[in-house]
């Protein structure tokens, strides 16, 4: 605990106790709504899963342990186009690193110690990562943080619980839920293609899917496109000069 | 059984990652040229997959038009700046009102 009072505000005991912020009911309000959203991908989610071929319990545990929706998407989807499920556990692994990195800034605001680690770490992703770095301070930023996490997480794991029930019982397909997964992934990547490079890098990963789809396996010509990330990500950054002004 | 290991490694290897960034030396994930592969990782790999969506038959070229016009109609909506539950709505009433009708 001596750690703990050294810097006040940074554990889960001051977590509970700091109300007095301004933007504490704003963050809850939009911790909330983030968290109606990913009720709602959950139950696509599900759905989708069975309709790939996993069990409920095969889905549900995807999202109580993974816990990173693009990656369970990936699976699925890999796993529906007819891949092996070795290509869609590369593809979601490829696409989970960036939790990975998004490490760097939460560790900064929610300043994890020793065991704290192994809880705050299942809860980076894409919305808490935003949430807990938009805020004005730290102490807004781990309530951010938090906030979202828990919101999130229950009603992601109910709503693939639902979904997965609802899709074992009818034919999703029929419900034009074939559309979801892609109109998901466009969604996603929409705000995504505004980084330095990242256009021209969905182009060419674009046209290296096209022309490996029917030359490879299923699922390969999505790790080609990870590659094409890699091979242009680890080229020294000459023509990126702009890149700090994004 | 292999779908079960997958399931399984896809999950833990998940946590895995994300423990790693809470873990690991911040000057390890800091390096510039590793922030920029994972930087441009989600956005080629999110366009794999939307292709693969719309073009892939089981390994021929092949396009499902209720679910392109589904796609498409969710890309009009995010133009217009809707929200990632109204794009995701427009993208499957577009789709299955398609599919009924064709």
């Amino acid at each position: 605990m001596s750690e703990t009072t050294r810097f006040p505000p940074r554990d889960r005991d001051a977590r509970v106790t700091d109300t007095d912020f301004p933007e504490r009911a704003a963050i809850t309000r939009a911790a909330v709504g983030i968290g109606v959203y990913a009720g709602a991908f959950g139950v696509t989610f599900g759905a989708i899963a069975i309709a790939s071929g996993l069990t409920v319990l095969q889905a549900l545990l995807m999202s109580v342990v993974a816990y990173t929706g693009a990656s369970q998407f990936a699976f699925v989807g890999v796993v529906a186009a007819g891949g092996s499920p070795l290509a869609g556990l590369s593809a979601a692994l490829l696409l989970g690193t960036r939790n990975m990195f998004y490490g760097v800034p939460v560790t900064q605001v929610v300043q994890p110690r020793g065991l704290q680690r192994l809880w705050t770490a299942h809860f980076v992703i894409d919305e808490t990562t935003a949430m807990a770095v938009a805020q004005r301070d730290s102490r807004a930023g781990r309530y951010a943080f938090w906030a979202t996490g828990v919101s999130l997480y229950s009603l992601w794991t109910i709503g693939t619980l639902a979904g997965a029930l609802i899709g074992s019982g009818i034919n999703t397909a029929a419900f034009g839920l074939s559309a979801a997964a892609p109109a998901i992934f466009l969604a996603l990547l929409w705000p995504q293609l505004s980084r330095d490079g990242a256009a021209t890098v969905a182009i060419v990963a674009a046209l290296v899917t096209l022309v490996l789809i029917p030359l490879t396996p299923p699922g390969v010509p999505i790790l080609a496109a990870a590659v094409v990330a890699v091979v242009v990500g680890a080229t020294p950054a000459k023509s990126h000069a702009t890149r700090k002004e994004s | 059984m292999s779908l079960w290991i997958m399931v399984v490694l896809t999950s833990l290897g998940s946590y895995g990652l994300k423990l790693a960034g809470v873990s690991l030396p911040q000057s390890v994930l800091n390096h510039p040229r590793v922030q920029r592969t994972a930087y441009l990782l989600p956005p080629a790999m999110l366009t794999a997959l939307i292709v693969t969506g719309l073009f892939d038959a089981n390994g021929h070229y092949g396009v499902d038009w209720p679910v392109l016009a589904g796609v498409g109609a969710g890309a009009i909506a995010m133009r217009f700046k809707a929200s990632l539950v109204t794009v995701f709505i427009v993208a499957i009433v577009t789709c299955a009102v398609l599919q009924l009708i064709v």
